[in-house]
């Protein structure tokens, strides 16, 4: 049996094992915006053939869960969640909740609505 | 580190599950030092137990880190701690406390894009860390208030003097808190609520 040379040694969390799960791609080249916070939901439940971390997204994802959760409970960095994420999104596998826009920021309703729950703590 | 990816079972506990009503989120993003107490913060206000995300440098993160005398390719692992507060049905607010360098928020693509405002935990033992997140969060027009988490052998500073020092302007709120108090923490968030919502008045009367 021939031995893995210095430095050849497969390493779990390498980066090159991120690389193989989601086909060489980066987040930066991910086609969706996802924001940390974008609540992610799955449509159907996991099928056959599907990646074992894609399957793992939509078990995770039969109730709403933010984009960091997922990233948390998987132990996956964000930009890799992203890009598994996309190709879901693509194959309407799961939809996306996105965060309140920007561009409506600051809404009065919405940080009275924050103060409302803030205060109900 | 591990990437524990494969397993099937991990998810939230049944009771940190949110409803399907939930329809949108939005974050506040809490900057300060190592050991400020960023997290500490984040877990006494949140209702699910502070998880950590992850995020990877390799290579792609050249020309936004400072690489420079680092020759062989390497990756690094920052890690960010974050909380939830389900603020109704509908509305889920999520807190991430993050390093003040910035090489972090790059990092972090759109960590500060939509977030309502930051809160700026303050250590007045190591006030000088304080000036250039300070600093970055007006450049960037993200919103914030001051907190200044109490530490026992920390020098008492008042209010005024400590606005002074880290050169704020009269209307930007400082508050002292005690980042392990549930009601402490909660009430720096309201201070950062209540700015927000003056200056969307003053917005709204301009």
């Amino acid at each position: 049996m021939t031995q893995p040379g210095p430095g050849q040694a497969w390493d779990e969390g390498g980066p090159e094992r991120l690389y193989v799960i989601t086909g060489g791609r980066s987040g930066s080249s991910a086609p969706t915006a996802l924001d940390l916070v974008t609540l992610i939901v799955a449509t159907s439940g996991p099928g056959p053939g599907m990646q074992p971390e894609q399957a793992a997204i939509v078990r995770l994802c039969q109730r709403p869960l933010s984009v960091a959760e997922i990233s948390a409970y998987l132990g996956l960095p964000v930009s890799v969640v992203t890009v598994l994420l996309s190709d879901l999104l693509a194959d309407q596998r799961v939809t996306s909740r996105p965060p309140v826009p920007p561009a409506k920021l600051p809404d009065i309703a919405l940080i009275e609505a924050v103060i409302d729950g803030l205060q109900k703590l | 580190m591990d990437f524990r990816s494969s397993e099937p079972t991990v998810g939230p506990r049944s009771e940190d599950v949110l409803p399907e009503t939930a329809t949108a989120a939005v974050k506040v993003v809490i900057v300060g030092g190592f050991g400020v107490g960023k997290t500490t913060l984040v877990g006494s206000v949140s209702e699910i137990r502070p998880l950590t995300t992850e995020e990877t440098m390799t290579q792609a993160g050249v020309g936004v880190d400072d690489t420079a005398g680092v020759e062989r390719k390497s990756t690094t692992t920052v890690a960010m701690d974050f909380g939830r507060i389900s603020i109704n049905d509908e509305l889920v607010l999520y807190l991430f406390g993050t390093p003040g360098q910035e090489r972090f928020w790059f990092l972090w693509r759109g960590l500060f894009e939509g977030a309502l405002g930051a809160v700026v935990l303050v250590d007045t033992r190591r006030l000088e860390v304080s000036f250039d997140v300070i600093g970055r969060l007006e450049e960037r027009g993200v919103p914030f208030v001051v907190a200044v988490n109490s530490f026992p052998d920390a020098p008492e500073h008042p209010i005024e003097e400590l606005r002074g020092a880290l050169d704020l302007p009269a209307s930007v709120p400082i508050v002292a808190c005690d980042a392990r108090s549930r009601a402490s923490s909660r009430d720096v968030l309201m201070a950062l609520m209540r700015y927000l919502q003056s200056l969307a008045a003053t917005t709204e009367a301009s």
